[in-house]
C-alpha cells in the first residue's frame, strides 16, 4: 500500500516524444485507470511506474521513495498483463512461486501464499494445470493470482481484460473491482474502453498524443469535461457536438438551432452571462449528451431548461431499454434517447425536448471549455 | 445419390482415381530412385569380393557376411596405418559432440540477447551475423589456418571445433533469434517484475521453451560437422582426421586390389550418425521449422 506520485515526467524514443509532462498524484489504496485511445502514450506510462522503461526527465515516487533508477524487481509492484504473460513450462502453482522463490522466501510461506492467493481466486482446482490446459478467463485470473501473491504496493494492469470475450470481460471486471475493496490496494490501471475505466477508477487520467487532457472522479468526468476531446471519449453513445452561433435577440444569450425544413429555433442558455456575451454572433460547439435530447422529462413542465424542437427523424437504432434517434441539426447529426414506446418511423417529423441545464460549449479552434 | 456430398462423389470418378494411381505411381518411382544407391550400398557392403567380381551390380549376395564391415572398422589401411577408420569415426564424435554443444548454447543466447535485450545498434550487429551464413568456405581458409597457429591449435581437434562453432555460430543465431521473436515480449517483462535477472529468465523460462529449435539446431549443426570435408582435411593433423577424410583417403589407398565392400561399409559407417538423427529427431525437425511460422 502506497501512494504514488509522478511529477513532470517526460519519454522519448529517439526524437519522437511519447510522453510530454505528465503529473498526477494518488492517493494509498485508489483505483487510477488511464484512457486514452491507442498510441496516446498510457502503456508507456504503465511501463515507466514499472521500471520496464528508463524515464527522460521528470520523478516518479511509490510512497516517500523516489525510484527513478530503481530497477522494476526493487520497486514493490506487482504487474497483470493483457497477454497473462504465463510463463508457459510451468504450471498455475509453479506461475504463483516463481517470483517468491526469486526473492528466497521460504518454501512453507511459499505454500501459504499458494492457498492464501488460490483461495482469495478460487483457482485451487487449476493449480496442477499448465497455462495452455487453461480458458482465457482462468489464465486472467491465474496472472491476477501471480500479481496478488507477492503483496505489492502497488497493482499494475495492462489492458487486463481485452482478451477476453464481452460477457467474460463484465464479470471480470465486477470482479476485480471486488478485489480492489477487499485488499485495498493502490491500482493502476490501463484501458482503451471507457466504461471499464467509468466503472473501476476512484479517478479517471484521460490521455491523449502524451498528454493529460483530464484528471478527476469519472462522474466529474462525464458531468465536467475539460475540452472537446474528454466529453467525446467518455460517455456511450458519446456527447453530440452541434456547431452554432451565439445570439442574443432580446435579454437572453442562447444559440441559433436550425432543424431543417426551414425550422429554426433560439435555445436559450442559462449562464452567469459575462464570458458568453464575449461570444455573441461567434461560432462554437454546444456539446450535449444524448440522454438529454428526448421525447420528454418527467420535470419538463417545471423546468425553464427544457426545449421544445421539431426535427425529421433519419435513422433509429434500437438498444432494448431506449432507442437511438438520429436527426440532423445544424447539419450535425444528432443522436437523441429515447423510449422506444413514443418514437417515430424514420421520415416522419418529431417533438423532442432538449434540456439544457447540462449542455456545454467550446472554443470549435482550440476545442476548450468555454 | 443426392445425400452424398460432393467430395465424396469427385472421390469416386474414373479420373479421380486415375489420378491417384498416376500420384501413386510417381512417388514409388521416386522412392525407388533415392533408395537405389543405399541398397546397392548396402547389398555390396556384406558380399564377398569374389561375389562382387562375378555378379551384378544389384544381384543379391550369394553369401552374407560382415567381414567387410569389420575390416572397414577395425583393419582397412589408410595411407599406412591399416586400423580401419575406428579412430577417425571417434575424432569425428570428439569434434562433433563440443562444436554442437557450443554452437547451439552460444546461439540460443545470442538469439536471446538479440530478441529480448535488444540494445543501441542490435538490428545492425544481428543484420552483419547474417553476412556469415554467406561466406564461402573456402575464403577463410588461410585466415583460420595462421589464426589456429597463432592460437597454437593447429591440426587439433580442438582447432578443428573453433573453426565449427565460428562458422556454425551464424546459422544458429538466426535460428534462435528468429524462434524467440515469436515469444510474447511480455513473458520477460513479467519476469523481470518477479524480480529475475538476465541469465534466470534464460535458463528458467527461455530455455524450457526452446525444444523445438533446439532440436533444429542440434541436427543442421551436427549434419553439417560431421559431413564437413573441406575444413578437416586443411585444418586436421594426421591424429586428429575426422572420418570423411578418412574416408577419402581409405578409397584412395590402393594396394592392388579395390575392396569395394569395404569402401561400401566405410561409407555406410561414416554416414551412420547422420541419418540416426534425421530417423530420431526427425519430426522434431519439421516441427521445429515450422514453428512461429503459424501462430498457435
Amino acid at each position: 500500500m502506497s501512494s504514488l506520485t509522478i511529477s513532470d515526467v517526460t519519454k522519448r524514443f529517439g526524437s519522437v516524444e511519447v510522453l510530454k509532462g505528465i503529473s498526477l498524484r494518488i492517493e494509498s489504496g485508489e483505483f487510477l485507470v488511464l484512457v486514452g485511445p491507442s498510441g496516446c502514450g498510457k502503456s508507456t506510462l504503465l511501463n515507466l511506474i514499472a521500471g520496464l522503461e528508463t524515464i527522460t526527465s521528470g520523478e516518479i515516487k511509490i510512497g516517500d521513495r523516489v525510484v527513478n533508477n530503481v530497477r522494476p524487481k526493487d520497486r514493490d509492484i506487482a504487474m497483470v498483463f493483457q497477454s497473462y504473460a504465463l510463463y508457459p513450462n510451468m504450471n498455475v502453482r509453479q506461475n504463483i512461486a516463481f517470483g517468491l522463490e526469486t526473492r528466497k522466501v521460504s518454501k512453507p510461506q511459499i505454500q501459504a501464499t499458494i492457498q492464501r492467493v488460490a483461495g482469495m481466486l478460487q483457482i485451487h482446482e487449476l493449480l496442477d494445470r499448465k497455462p495452455s490446459q487453461l480458458s482465457g478467463g482462468q489464465r486472467q485470473r491465474v496472472a491476477m493470482g501471480r500479481a496478488l501473491a507477492r503483496d505489492p504496493a502497488i497493482f499494475l494492469f495492462d489492458e487486463p481484460l481485452s482478451n477476453l470475450d464481452a460477457k467474460l470481460r463484465v464479470e471480470m471486471r465486477t470482479e476485480i473491482k471486488l478485489l480492489h475493496k477487499r485488499i485495498d490496494t493502490t491500482i493502476v490501471y490501463v484501458t482503451h474502453d471507457q466504461i471499464e475505466a467509468m466503472t473501476l477508477a476512484d479517478r479517471i487520467a484521460i490521455m491523449k498524443d502524451g498528454i493529460i487532457q483530464q484528471f478527476d472522479t469519472p462522474q466529474a468526468v462525464y458531468d465536467n469535461p475539460a475540452n472537446l476531446f474528454t466529453a467525446g471519449f467518455i460517455g456511450s453513445p458519446s456527447m453530440n457536438f452541434i456547431p452554432c452561433q451565439v445570439t442574443r435577440p432580446n435579454t437572453q444569450t442562447g444559440v441559433a438551432l436550425d432543424t431543417g425544413n426551414g425550422k429554426s429555433y433560439f435555445l436559450p442558455l442559462e449562464r452567469s452571462g459575462l464570458e458568453l456575451d464575449a461570444w455573441v454572433n461567434h461560432e462554437v460547439i454546444l456539446g450535449i449528451r444524448p440522454e438529454k435530447i428526448s421525447h420528454g422529462f418527467v420535470e419538463q413542465e417545471a423546468s425553464h431548461h427544457i426545449h421544445e424542437i421539431e426535427s425529421t427523424v433519419e435513422v433509429l437504432e434500437p438498444t432494448g431499454p431506449d432507442t437511438l434517434v438520429f436527426v440532423h441539426i445544424n447539419a450535425t447529426e444528432v443522436t437523441c434517447r429515447v423510449n422506444p414506446g413514443h418514437i417515430k418511423a424514420p421520415g416522419e417529423t418529431m417533438k423532442l425536448m432538449m434540456d439544457t441545464s447540462n449542455a456545454l460549449l467550446f472554443n470549435p479552434e482550440t476545442g476548450e471549455r468555454i | 445419390m443426392p445425400d452424398k456430398s460432393p467430395a465424396t462423389a469427385m472421390y469416386q470418378t474414373p479420373g479421380a482415381i486415375f489420378g491417384r494411381v498416376v500420384i501413386y505411381a510417381i512417388l514409388i518411382i521416386a522412392a525407388i530412385y533415392f533408395l537405389i544407391p543405399l541398397f546397392v550400398m548396402v547389398i555390396t557392403s556384406i558380399k564377398t569380393m569374389a561375389d562382387i567380381r562375378t555378379g551384378q551390380l544389384i544381384s543379391w549376395p550369394r553369401e552374407v557376411t560382415l567381414d567387410a564391415w569389420k575390416e572397414a572398422w577395425a583393419t582397412a589401411c589408410i595411407g599406412v596405418k591399416c586400423a580401419g577408420i575406428k579412430g577417425y569415426f571417434w575424432n569425428s564424435v570428439k569434434m562433433v559432440i563440443p562444436s554442437v554443444a557450443i554452437s547451439t548454447l552460444v546461439g540460443a543466447a545470442n538469439g536471446y540477447v538479440l530478441s529480448m535485450w535488444r540494445f543501441r545498434g542490435s538490428d545492425t550487429f544481428f543484420s552483419c551475423l547474417l553476412l556469415g551464413c554467406f561466406i564461402p568456405f573456402q575464403v577463410i581458409l588461410l585466415p583460420m589456418a595462421s589464426t589456429l597457429g597463432r592460437l597454437g591449435i593447429a591440426q587439433s581437434i580442438a582447432g578443428l571445433v573453433l573453426v565449427h562453432v565460428v562458422y556454425g555460430l551464424a546459422f544458429t543465431t538466426l535460428f534462435f533469434r528468429n524462434f524467440y521473436v515469436t515469444i510474447p515480449a511480455d513473458l520477460v517483462k513479467a519476469a523481470k517484475i518477479d524480480g529475475a535477472g538476465f541469465f534466470r529468465i534464460f535458463w528458467k523460462i527461455i530455455l524450457p521453451v526452446s525444444t523445438p529449435i533446439f532440436v533444429v539446431s542440434i541436427i543442421w549443426q551436427m549434419t553439417q560437422i560431421w559431413n564437413d570435408f573441406l575444413f578437416g582435411v586443411a585444418f586436421s593433423g594426421s591424429d586428429s582426421q575426422p572420418v570423411t577424410v578418412a574416408l577419402n583417403n581409405l578409397v584412395n589407398t590402393s594396394t592392388g586390389v579395390v575392396k569395394y565392400n569395404v569402401d561400401m561399409a566405410a561409407a555406410i559407417i561414416a554416414g551412420l550418425p547422420t541419418l540416426c538423427v534425421y530417423i530420431v529427431a526427425g519430426k522434431y525437425f519439421l516441427r521445429g521449422l515450422t514453428a512461429g511460422a503459424v501462430k498457435g
